[in-house]
């Protein structure tokens, strides 16, 4: 098992986001993190790459507890993805990617061709390989997603996480960079990796054949194969409407807000803001 | 986003020789800051003097009055803008200036603190380099000792107020000193100015200044790393809060070794990494060497329009502004790259 998380609490400080949180990513899996806002999927996130203390419940990952693990052993077996972001500087995509090859150099070492070519390899990869020169802080929200993407596989870890990839990108880009996760995941499973990641659209789930974990107000409410686990019943439950999941043509399935819901007005998990 | 062509591997090249073209450059304007002064020198003389083969009075001049003050000049432009290069990086922002912790309020404190007292001016210079650390140390201990989420934020706040407790302590000090014979050299000094500048002035501040530069030219990568943020820092392999307090240190320990040198000269750190940031791009690696030469050859041509001007000297801090304020509205007229 690459990552065991077993009961585990998840807050700040004194403030408890979660309780009795439990999963385990094994080679190949992709695991799809499903909830409303302020669900503490992002909470869970950060103490699973081990950002954030525990507050209590054990985390394994590669057979070791986190908590005795150093930033470099952890950054070898677990990769990040957050949202795309523009840095205050303006750096290179390639220079961004080489960034995932930190955790293999020396303290004082800086990226050699080796690293160069990994790190070009992987933007190749998800054919962004023309982006390499190009200014980071100029390329469009799903260039950069890509870009996050690449530097993960640059990372060369055996599990990626991925913070809402899709969050805050066109119709499009959505479609290209959930393509890339699901060839990814191919990838990922002919290499023994693992994937998890979050997302607010439950059709991620279906569409990348993934396992869902359905979280509500800080506790687990279903672990599953996708198909199993988001039904109408759980989600209209943990969105608070009602929901409808219909097949189409293709034999796809897909999630809908039931035409009732208009009428209901806004429930309160759509006013609680952001994640936490 | 088209599919990947096969892209040269390497990272950007800076436009060739232009390291070489900074050298050059630095030395080109060195030889003038010698050559230029009251007593004139042709380029011969001054070339003679500076391999010893010069008459007398010329070899007084070079070596004992314009090198001392020209050496000077270059470390302190270097160390302000490496330093402030370092600290733009660390804080993830263009407009960070090398006094953000309060190196610059502390170290005006302690000198002020020194003349006040009297104190022999070697007493006064080691006083401003303490009370510099003193600032920055005290604000890392109170920022370390708040519990907050955001460590950056909190650390640049905690300067603020330690930076506004020294310039009260500093105000208290300019109203309690004698007005004929201390206070002019407190006004001096907290402008910055290398008038009285000797070679046993720059042998303290020099090592100083190089042990500093040392960890920021080994940490280069790490620092690039960092400027994308504690928390992907630390995703990627970085002990983000270790590597930030050895960054602070040596930042620190460059200004306040110079700032007890030269007095308090702003605006270096602020505008020399952007111009290097302009020619050589935001990695670390690159800007560290180009804003060590282009702060160097700012100063040393600043200094020398502060002793040719005018009949008196012109405090530095003031030419540095004059110069530099416009400079920078210009920058960020043309700007296109955010701050967060």
């Amino acid at each position: 098992m690459m990552l065991e998380a077993h009961d585990l609490a998840i807050g700040h400080g004194t403030r408890t986001i979660g309780t009795g949180l439990g999963l385990t990513v094994a080679a190949g899996d992709i695991l799809c993190l499903l909830g409303p806002n302020g669900c503490g999927k992002t909470t869970l996130f950060r103490t699973l790459l081990g950002l954030l203390p525990a507050l209590s419940g054990s985390i394994r990952l590669g057979g070791a507890p986190i908590s005795t693990q150093s930033r470099v052993d952890i950054a070898r077996r677990i990769a990040y993805v957050p949202q795309a972001h523009a840095p205050p500087f303006p750096f290179e995509a390639l220079e961004i990617v080489l960034m995932g090859r930190t955790a293999r150099l020396g303290p004082f070492a800086q990226p050699g061709a080796r690293d160069r070519a990994v790190a070009l390899n992987a933007m190749e990869r998800l054919g962004i390989g023309d982006l390499a020169h190009r200014d980071y802080s100029r390329l469009s929200g799903g260039q950069r997603q890509l870009v996050l993407i690449a530097r993960a596989l640059a990372q060369d870890t055996p599990l990626i996480v991925m913070d809402e990839p899709t969050a805050s990108l066109d119709f499009g880009n959505q479609a290209q960079v959930l393509a890339q996760i699901s060839r990814l995941a191919d990838a990922a499973s002919a290499e023994g990796r693992g994937v998890i990641l979050s997302t607010h659209d439950p059709d991620q789930a279906f569409a990348l054949n993934a396992r869902a974990l359905l979280m509500h107000e800080g506790r687990i409410r279903a672990d599953g194969p996708a198909r199993d686990v988001l039904t109408e019943t759980a989600l209209s439950a943990v969105y608070g409407i009602p929901v409808s999941v219909e097949t189409t043509r293709s034999g796809r399935k897909v999630c809908l807000p039931s035409r009732a819901m208009a009428s209901d007005g806004p429930k309160e998990n759509i006013a609680s803001g952001g994640d936490i | 986003m088209g599919r990947g062509t096969t892209a040269k591997i390497g990272l950007r090249n800076p436009a060739p020789g232009l390291t070489g073209g900074l050298v050059l450059g630095l030395a080109v304007l060195t030889f003038g800051a010698v050559m230029i002064g009251p007593y004139g020198l042709t380029p011969g003389q001054t070339l003679a003097a500076l391999v010893g083969m010069g008459d007398d009075q010329a070899e007084i001049v070079v070596w004992n009055i314009r090198l001392p003050r020209v050496i000077a000049a270059l470390v302190v432009g270097a160390a302000l803008a490496a330093a402030g290069a370092s600290y733009q990086a660390l804080f993830r922002n263009p407009l960070v200036s090398p006094d953000i912790l309060g190196v610059s309020a502390g170290a005006g404190l302690g000198a002020v603190a020194g003349i006040f007292l009297s104190l022999p001016v070697a007493a006064i210079q080691a006083s401003a380099f303490v009370g510099g650390m003193a600032a920055v140390g005290a604000v890392t201990l109170v920022a370390s000792m708040v519990r907050n989420t955001d460590r950056t934020l909190t650390l640049v706040l905690i300067g603020v107020v330690i930076g506004a407790l020294a310039g009260a302590s500093t105000s208290l000090l300019k109203v309690m000193a004698d007005p004929y014979d201390q206070l002019p050299a407190i006004t001096f000094w907290l402008l910055g100015s290398l008038a009285a500048i000797t070679t046993e002035d720059i042998l303290p501040a020099l090592p100083m200044v190089l042990v500093g530069l040392v960890p920021l030219g080994l940490l280069r990568w790490r620092i690039n790393v960092l400027s994308l943020g504690d928390e992907e820092a630390r995703a990627l392999g970085v002990e983000a809060g270790r590597t930030r307090l050895l960054v602070i240190v040596a930042a620190t320990l460059i200004t306040a070794s110079v700032t007890a040198l030269a007095g308090v000269v702003g605006w270096v750190g602020l505008v020399i990494p952007h111009i290097a940031r302009m020619l050589v791009g935001p990695g670390f690696g690159r800007l560290l060497p180009a804003s060590v030469l282009i702060g160097a050859g700012y100063l040393l041509v600043v200094d020398t329009l502060a002793r040719t001007i005018a009949q008196a000297e012109v405090p530095l801090g003031i030419l540095t502004a004059v110069i530099g304020a416009p400079f920078f509205v210009w920058l960020l007229a043309r700007g296109r790259q955010g701050w967060s």
